[in-house]
């Protein structure tokens, strides 16, 4: 029985093996030609694999999974750039992954360890899932270990972590209210070590294989708010960048799904859209390498990158007194002003929101800048 | 062999979701007994009550992101069903279209990402010949990326990844195991659409992101579909927006029919003897699913409702999911809850289930569970106290059984290709082949519900929305109801009962916790591990033949324990006897 390629001792390529067993440099080019014929390869393989063994290592990756529905892992398998293949074969060796490892059982396990023990401090570990500590630990039980204990292991060799999605973060639907099994996020439990929080249910794939590439080609940690998220994607609102925003801030409301105004692509806020305090990137890079994001296609955002999002409902109603309606307008208020324009007619509604839309929108030619600035803060708060 | 028997324990099960644990028994090169053990769980059931009844879809669809969609739409009927509402046409066709979607991209994952490797030896395509891989690739198909610099190059591709010692997912794996049977160019061309699929597959659910704006955990709604049609709004399903989801659902039936269902047929002949392995219980289940007249017209639906016992084709028998008196029920004398009051056994129709975490396991950290106590986080349902297979499988023979002309002419069709009698079916093969050919019937299937969708909206029904009974306020004080689907896995239903417009009791029951759950009260086995028995095991330090069989399950455990996943990690394999 083969076992493929026993796992290396880490360190040296296979470039710096040979070297150091007296090969030289000729004799390599040699071996890597051979290799190509005894292969059936074409004449240009001999290169290629030349380049492959004497190139960098690929960093060792673990991916772990406690308490999680895998959908952090889906999202990162729809990553448009790089391609997960291209990451697969060519940025990382992703060592450990219940999703995509071929072995199981006891062989994955063997790996698991191997990579913690040999590159010690050179890892990087990924976790995806929180990890309950009620009962002591019975709740997410892995190879006959408690999560707690895995978690723990790992991460004290990890050269950094990064905590996929609300689960890893925040503890997410599991966590939410009564948490029946005291779902813990990683930063609450792992102090001592470099954590990037990349939120969402799931996060964007653009933005997970973004977080890696980042990690992997500056070598280094990105920049981060306040609570651990990469400022490159969580630093605006979902808010900010929104294709509805210009109704928004002319005071046109969706007032019930596929309503009139639903079907002009008018503002969710009125059936409880979270735009307005959730952080991402969903209507900027928007989903699907582009396609669309929850607001374009017509449902509220539910607030899926922050913490507690499940207990911030019901979802369908509308955030409380969330301020800054363009100037100085309550959402009631210019309710009632699109009410009062159906039903005066549709003229009378076109004078209404064109009125608004200019007073409201920003600052135009030989208008108060400065006014209409101040009252966007105001909003932003 | 001497008559010991030896324990493995394969834990974690990888290349599924969740946490899954198998412990078997192996006497003679054979499994004689098998345990399945979920060992995570979360308690959504706990946690979803009290809360808005139009909520719950968006936690359910929690349970589960690799067959994301499907606890949504299952919780979205079940408040349908309770309170009462109807839904446009227009949205029914979506959701059908988002269904076949769903089907299909999961059944291409599983086949290629989940599956493959168990079937297909990565090293030896390193030895393939790429110009016998390319004659053999353009003898079955008309797939264009086939030619032998194609698989010259991906084998160099792959040469050097290998050589670079660093085999990251493929590493310590069972390669040159003797149970791999395929040629190398086989291999190859196995490995080579192992890359494709993974690129296909961000394709197609983009689907999913136009009606629902992301995938994974696309959104969906009580009443119809949460997106608007209107062809003059940049903000709705408009004219872009169609011609896009046609040209992905035909770049998926061209998948399906050029690559997936191509590769099933070439792969299955050198595995003909797994159509007599992993047959297990012989009984099928559906609820049925895609209906054409309204989801309350179970007659018109595209998957038929209903039962199949002990491979008895010539009968189907009726399935009712609100029979509280003698239909289905969920037991947990093997699955640590408890009900109010301190009952440990015994089993309840899901509207008067209960869920009560009560781990009564050893103490983690733990070399082996105590089988002969409780040893799982999944309850175990019993349909009129029979064991019942539910995924794929189950669904063809359920409409090959019927006569429904599409499923019958489809699995007839893969039969005669492979030469191989209906008895096949009834096996870890035909698990995997139904896949496929439930595959090919769903990309179809997701083109005309298209072609309907569009035939309606020229005529001028964009309706996506009911809104009679959105309001709570128009609700009965107490309903109750049921959802069902058929999930990639299986039948898949949520009954829900809603008291005060508030959630007042959830339960699931999804189809790994069909499949996976431990044994009854009269130590009758669900269908994983009633498969497992007979399977040969040729060492049992590689437990290549138990993933197989598992595998073709296409074990989903954040579902099978929606409020669960069980931890599988360690792996140990001990000789209990000498």
């Amino acid at each position: 029985m083969t076992m493929l390629a026993p796992r290396t001792e880490v360190a040296p390529t296979i470039y710096e093996q040979a070297l150091s067993r007296g090969v030289s440099r000729r004799d390599f080019l040699t071996f890597c030609a051979w290799m190509g014929a005894y292969l059936g390869l074409e004449h240009g393989a001999a290169a290629q694999i030349a380049r492959a063994l004497e190139s960098k290592r690929r960093i060792p990756v673990v991916w772990l999974h406690f308490q999680e529905c895998t959908c952090c892992s889906e999202s990162f398998l729809r990553s448009s750039h790089p391609i997960v293949a291209d990451i697969l074969l060519d940025k990382v060796s992703l060592d450990y992954t219940e999703t995509l490892q071929a072995a199981a059982g006891h062989q994955a396990e063997e790996i698991l360890r191997d990579t913690i023990t040999k590159h010690r401090g050179e890892y990087l570990m990924l976790v995806e899932g929180s990890v309950p500590l009620a009962a002591d630990g019975c709740y997410c039980v892995v190879g006959g270990r408690s999560a707690l204990d895995t978690v723990r292991e790992v991460a004290a060799g990890a050269k950094a972590i990064i905590a996929w999605g609300n689960c890893a973060c925040s503890g997410c639907v599991q966590a939410a209210n009564p948490n029946p099994t005291r779902a813990t996020p990683i930063n609450a439990i792992i102090k001592d070590k470099p954590i990037v929080n990349v939120q969402g249910c799931p996060p964007i794939a653009e933005v997970m294989a973004g977080v890696l590439v980042h990690l992997l080609t500056f070598d280094r940690i990105p920049q981060l708010d306040a609570l651990g998220r990469p400022k490159a994607f969580y630093a605006r609102r979902v808010h900010d960048t929104c294709v509805r925003r210009a109704n928004y801030d002319a005071g046109l409301f969706v007032g019930t799904f596929d309503d009139e105004n639903a079907k002009k692509g008018y503002c969710l806020y009125k059936v409880g859209c979270r735009g307005p305090t959730t952080y991402n990137s969903c209507a900027s890079m928007r989903w699907n390498n582009g396609t669309s994001f929850p607001i374009q296609s017509g449902h509220p955002c539910i607030g899926c990158s922050e913490a507690n999002f499940w207990d911030n409902g019901p979802f369908y109603q509308r955030l409380p007194n969330f301020p800054g309606f363009g100037i100085e307008s309550t959402a009631d208020q210019i309710g009632l002003g699109i009410a009062g324009a159906t039903v005066a007619g549709a003229l009378a509604h076109a004078v209404l929101t064109n009125v608004r839309k200019r007073g409201e929108i920003g600052p135009h030619p030989g208008e108060d800048a400065e006014k209409a600035e101040a009252a966007e803060k105001g909003g932003a708060a | 062999m001497s008559a010991a028997s030896s324990r493995i324990v394969v834990d974690p099960v990888t290349r599924i979701e969740g946490h899954l644990r198998i412990e078997a028994e192996v006497k003679d090169g054979k499994i004689i007994d098998a345990w399945s053990a979920g060992t995570m769980v979360r308690g959504l059931e706990i946690i979803l009550k009290g809360r808005d009844p139009r909520d719950a879809w968006a936690f359910c669809e929690r349970v589960c992101g690799v067959c994301t969609t499907v606890h949504a739409l299952a919780s979205v009927r079940a408040v349908e069903d309770a309170i009462g509402m109807t839904i446009p046409p227009a949205a029914e066709l979506i959701r059908n279209i988002m269904f076949c979607v769903q089907n299909v991209q999961d059944h291409v994952i599983h086949f290629y990402h989940l599956h493959a490797l168990d079937w297909v030896d990565v090293v030896s395509a390193l030895k393939a010949d790429p110009a016998e891989a390319s004659r053999i690739a353009q003898s079955i198909s008309r797939w264009p990326k086939s030619s032998p610099r194609y698989f010259a190059d991906l084998q160099q591709r792959l040469t050097g990844f290998v050589q670079s010692g660093q085999l990251g997912i493929f590493a310590n794996a069972y390669w040159g195991h003797p149970a791999f049977k395929l040629p190398p160019a086989i291999n190859l061309i196995g490995v080579a659409h192992y890359l494709e699929a993974l690129e296909w597959q961000k394709e197609i659910v983009k689907v999913h992101a136009v009606f629902g704006g992301k995938n994974p955990h696309p959104n969906y709604l009580v009443g119809g579909m949460p997106c608007s049609i209107n062809l003059d709004e940049p903000n709705a399903i408009n004219a872009e927006r169609f011609a896009l989801v046609g040209k992905l659902l035909k770049d998926a039936r061209d998948f399906v029919e050029q690559v997936y269902y191509p590769d099933l047929l070439a792969i299955a002949p050198y595995y003909l003897d797994w159509a007599a392995i992993g047959g297990g219980l012989e009984n099928y289940l559906c609820y049925g699913d895609l209906p054409v007249n309204g989801f309350a017209n179970h007659a018109g639906y595209k998957f038929k409702r209903g039962a199949i016992l002990g491979r008895n084709l010539s009968e189907i028998l009726p399935v009712d999911p609100r029979d509280t008196q003698t239909g289905i029920e969920e037991l947990i004398d093997n699955s640590w809850y408890e009900y109010t009051g301190g009952g440990t056994t015994g089993g309840r129709h899901p509207w008067a289930g209960e869920t009560n975490l009560k781990y009564t396991g050893p103490k983690p950290p733990y070399e082996h569970l105590d089988v002969d106590k409780k040893y799982s986080w999944l309850k175990t349902p019993r349909w009129k106290g029979h064991a019942m297979e539910v995924g794929p499988l189950s669904r063809m023979l359920v409409g090959f059984a019927g006569n429904d002309t599409e499923i019958k002419a489809a699995v007839t069709e893969a039969l005669g290709a492979l030469k191989a009698p209906a008895s096949a079916l009834f096996s870890t093969l035909g698990r995997t082949a139904a896949r496929g050919i439930e595959a090919r019937l769903c990309a179809k299937w997701g083109i005309e519900f298209f072609d309907t969708l569009l035939a309606l909206v020229k005529a001028g029904d964009t309706r996506t929305f009911t809104k009679e009974r959105w309001e709570p306020s128009t609700w009965p004080a107490e309903c109750r109801g049921v959802g069902t689907s058929e999930a990639p896995r299986g039948a898949l239903a949520h009954w829900i009962v809603i008291k005060n417009r508030k959630i007042e009791n959830y339960q699931l029951v999804v189809p790994s916790t069909w499949n996976a759950s431990p044994r009854d009260a009269k130590g009758q086995r669900s269908a994983y591990e009633a498969s497992l028995i007979g399977t040969p095991v040729h060492d049992p330090k590689q437990p290549l033949e138990i993933i197989r069989t598992i595998h073709s399950f296409d074990p989903c455990l954040a579902c099978a324990v929606h409020l669960y996943e069980n931890g599988a990690e360690v792996a140990h394999h001990e000789l209990l006897v000498k």
